[in-house]
């Protein structure tokens, strides 16, 4: 896994380094929407007067100063379909964020949903023999976990220490300093298609902006949404997106697993334009107007207009009840929750002590969508909306905006990473001055 | 599948919003702030220096500016205002007068821009005979100067010229000969002038015997003598000279000591003053002493 965590690291550094010009981008490119916001960063906690308070997940480090959203053209399923447009429509909300924002960008941060998340769990141990833990142990006991062969098509996204254990004790949250003989690491690690990291890459580069982070989409939605209990007793975050969802499992405030279901709101309006014979920007419209998932009476009386686009408006005055177009919505709605029930159950979501699950997402908006949910996946279900974070506008405070807000939470401070701790040392270039120095000191 | 390549937009093709590569590469260099304070500042600055430049390259231009940068200098330099239509000097006797005139300018009325009040003053000064000078623009465009000339105390001769010398030792002028400053009393030898007051002294101390007194000499750069008529010469010495002067005229007072046949008084040293007769006398007084002696025999 040589490759990523180079360039995994090289983006840290990026990243620290706009931190310290203090203006970060970061992009969300999904399937339907591409949604750019301009962070600043002028230092911890300057942005909120003194009222006991702290913040909760680290969001007043920073302001937004820029947000713009533009209509995702050359995406599907979360992926880069095609390039060209894609790049085209990144262009225009950075160029957008950047006007309003009124400050020039070169750092960016982005998330992507599709790309095959496929979750792994590894352990790792190492012999300490008594003494203390020290951070190179840590990364030692990090490259010691036996790393399955995921396949050379795909990359490391990310790779974050869940769990400490030192002997018998487990759950340590820092076990360096301490004494002991056998340390045991879990590290949970989220792979994705190369070839999908690859194409974004590619698209930010040609917009002449460096990358200075990647996330999985689905984990900063959780980060965004997810209240601090529901983060630390278990609970999942279904990211209902327009070309895929996206669902991680949080626990102990750490991703233990994610997964993506490639469908989305955009297959619900496909459905409609299909089954009502209609263009998919009429069904679209539709669907955000009158859509919904529980019909009742009254919505056999309520007629919906659909025609008009044929030229012959005379005749073409086509209606359709609104209890017909949830009786196409709802199919499809189902279909993707018991998708979404059918992943957290292969992931063992029913374990956790808590079993919360968070519909977030531009799909969350469907009128009725909490009450089918809680058929399907359980009781525990709510409709999140991410934090709220200084300057961010009216417009980009829904529920479909969590990734953007997550990510902004997750450039301000990233949880560790397998790549954040030191080499170990056997992996450091043979005659390395460093593992001069390093010898040097272990043995005098 | 559509078409790959983009031949024009077509009325129902969406709109695209995106931004043309290069448009968006402005729109980011426009938002870089070293930048865009370079056009703010820099874009102005090159057009003013060029304007500038290609108007400056033309001679004609270049003298037109200077001539009307002149024109314009002379103009406010020219008011009347400024303008010094006379005048005057004071406190310079006639010869004075005639070589001060001729250091100031000639032709009235001249700007007081022109004039070098500080380099006049200078050149006045420089003048032997003038010890002081003011030199300033009156009220009414008059050029005032106001000249103290040096007071003369002593003559003084150098060789066979006689200078005017005043107290500190300057020399004012010449004198073509002793008659034309009998007042004044005469000085001679070297390093006389660089001890002026002593000498004035001496002079003043003369009392009874001004008259007689022709000259002072300085002797060896060290004492005074002073030469009366009748070829007398009092030796004073280096120090106390006036004292022993004094003590000269009290004998002279007493005994008529200089009206007698003595050729030098010499009181270099004060417990033993001594005097050189003239031969004759001297002849006569060894006489005299054969004949007292030896009648008393």
């Amino acid at each position: 896994m040589g490759d990523l965590y180079d360039s995994q690291r090289a983006m840290r550094q990026m990243r620290k380094a706009a931190m310290q010009r203090g203006v970060v981008a970061v992009l969300d490119v999904g399937t339907s929407k591409i949604a750019c916001l301009v962070l600043r960063f002028d230092g911890p906690e300057r942005f909120r007067s003194v009222d006991g308070v702290g913040s909760m997940a680290g969001q007043s480090q920073f302001r937004v100063i820029g947000a713009a959203t533009t209509r995702s053209r050359g995406v599907r399923y979360g992926e880069v379909d095609a390039m060209q447009e894609t790049e085209r429509a990144i262009r225009t909300a950075v160029q957008a964020a950047q006007k309003m924002a009124n400050v020039r960008v070169d750092h960016v941060i982005a998330c992507l949903s599709g790309a095959r998340p496929r979750s792994y769990g590894l352990a790792g141990e190492l012999d300490v023999s008594g003494g203390t833990v020290t951070e190179q142990d840590i990364s030692q006991v990090m490259a010691n976990c036996d790393v399955p062969d995921y396949g050379s098509d795909r990359e490391v996204l990310h790779a974050q220490p869940v769990n400490f254990a030192l002997d018998n004790r487990s759950g340590l949250a820092d076990p360096r300093g301490q004494m002991g003989n056998r340390l045991t690491t879990d590290m949970h690690m989220l792979t994705v298609d190369a070839a999908a990291i690859q194409n974004i890459f590619y698209c930010i580069k040609r917009c002449d902006l460096e990358l200075a982070g990647l996330a999985s989409s689905a984990y900063v939605s959780g980060m965004s949404t997810l209240v601090e209990d529901e983060q630390e007793l278990g609970a999942a975050c279904v990211d209902l997106g327009g070309g895929s969802t996206g669902i991680s499992v949080f626990m102990k405030k750490h991703m233990i697993y994610a997964d993506s279901v490639r469908m989305g709101g955009d297959h619900v309006t496909s459905d409609i334009s299909m089954g009502l014979q209609i263009p998919a920007a009429t069904a679209e419209r539709i669907k955000t107007f009158y859509g919904g998932v529980v019909a009742t009476g009254m919505d056999d009386r309520e007629m919906i207009e659909i025609g008009g686009d044929t030229g012959d408006w005379e005749r073409d005055r086509r209606t359709v009840s609104r209890a017909e177009l949830i009786g196409i919505m709802r199919p499809r709605v189902e279909e993707i929750l018991e998708e979404v029930r059918l992943r957290l159950d292969a992931a063992g979501f029913e374990h956790l002590p808590s079993q919360q699950i968070v519909l977030t997402g531009g799909g969350s908006q469907i009128p009725g969508l909490d009450g089918l949910a809680s058929k399907i996946l359980g009781q525990q279900v709510r409709l999140g909306r991410p934090l709220r974070v200084q300057g961010l506008p009216q417009a980009a405070i829904g529920p479909a905006f969590s990734g953007a807000v997550g990510l902004s939470l997750f450039a301000a401070n990233p949880q560790d990473e397998w790549w954040d701790f030191e080499i170990p040392a056997d992996r450091y270039p043979a005659r390395s001055l460093k593992r001069a120095v390093k010898w040097f000191r272990d043995n005098w | 599948m559509r078409s790959l390549i983009r031949r024009r937009a077509t009325a129902d093709m969406p709109h695209d919003p995106a931004p043309s590569k290069w448009g968006y590469r402005y729109q980011r260099l426009m938002l870089t702030p070293g930048f865009r304070a370079a056009v703010r500042i820099g874009v102005p600055i090159l057009l003013i220096a060029v304007i500038a430049g290609s108007w400056f390259a033309k001679p004609e231009n270049r003298t037109m500016l200077d001539t009307r940068i002149a024109e314009t200098i002379r103009g406010f330099q020219e008011r009347p205002q400024f303008m010094v239509q006379s005048m005057t000097v004071t406190g310079a006797d006639d010869g004075l007068m005639a070589a001060v005139v001729n250091l100031l300018p000639q032709e009235y009325p001249v700007s007081s821009f022109a004039l070098d009040l500080l380099a006049i003053r200078a050149e006045i000064e420089a003048l032997d005979a003038v010890r002081s000078a003011s030199v300033r623009v009156g009220p009414g465009g008059a050029l005032q100067v106001d000249v103290t000339p040096r007071v003369p105390v002593a003559l003084w001769r150098d060789g066979p010229v006689l200078h005017l010398i005043d107290t500190e030792g300057v020399q004012s002028g010449t004198v073509i000969s002793r008659g034309d400053r009998p007042d004044l009393p005469l000085i001679a030898g070297d390093g006389a002038e660089q001890h002026i007051q002593e000498a004035l002294a001496l002079y003043a101390g003369a009392g009874p015997l001004r008259d007689r007194v022709r000259g002072l000499v300085r002797m060896g750069e060290r004492r005074w003598d002073i030469v009366l008529d009748r070829d007398q010469r009092i030796l004073l010495p280096g120090d106390g000279a006036v004292a022993a002067f004094d003590r000269v005229i009290v004998l002279n007072l007493a005994q008529d000591m200089l009206e007698r046949d003595v050729s030098i008084v010499d009181m270099r040293n004060a417990e033993r003053p001594t005097l050189r007769m003239n031969e004759d006398a001297a002849a006569a007084l060894r006489r005299v002493n054969t004949t007292t002696t030896g009648a008393g025999n």
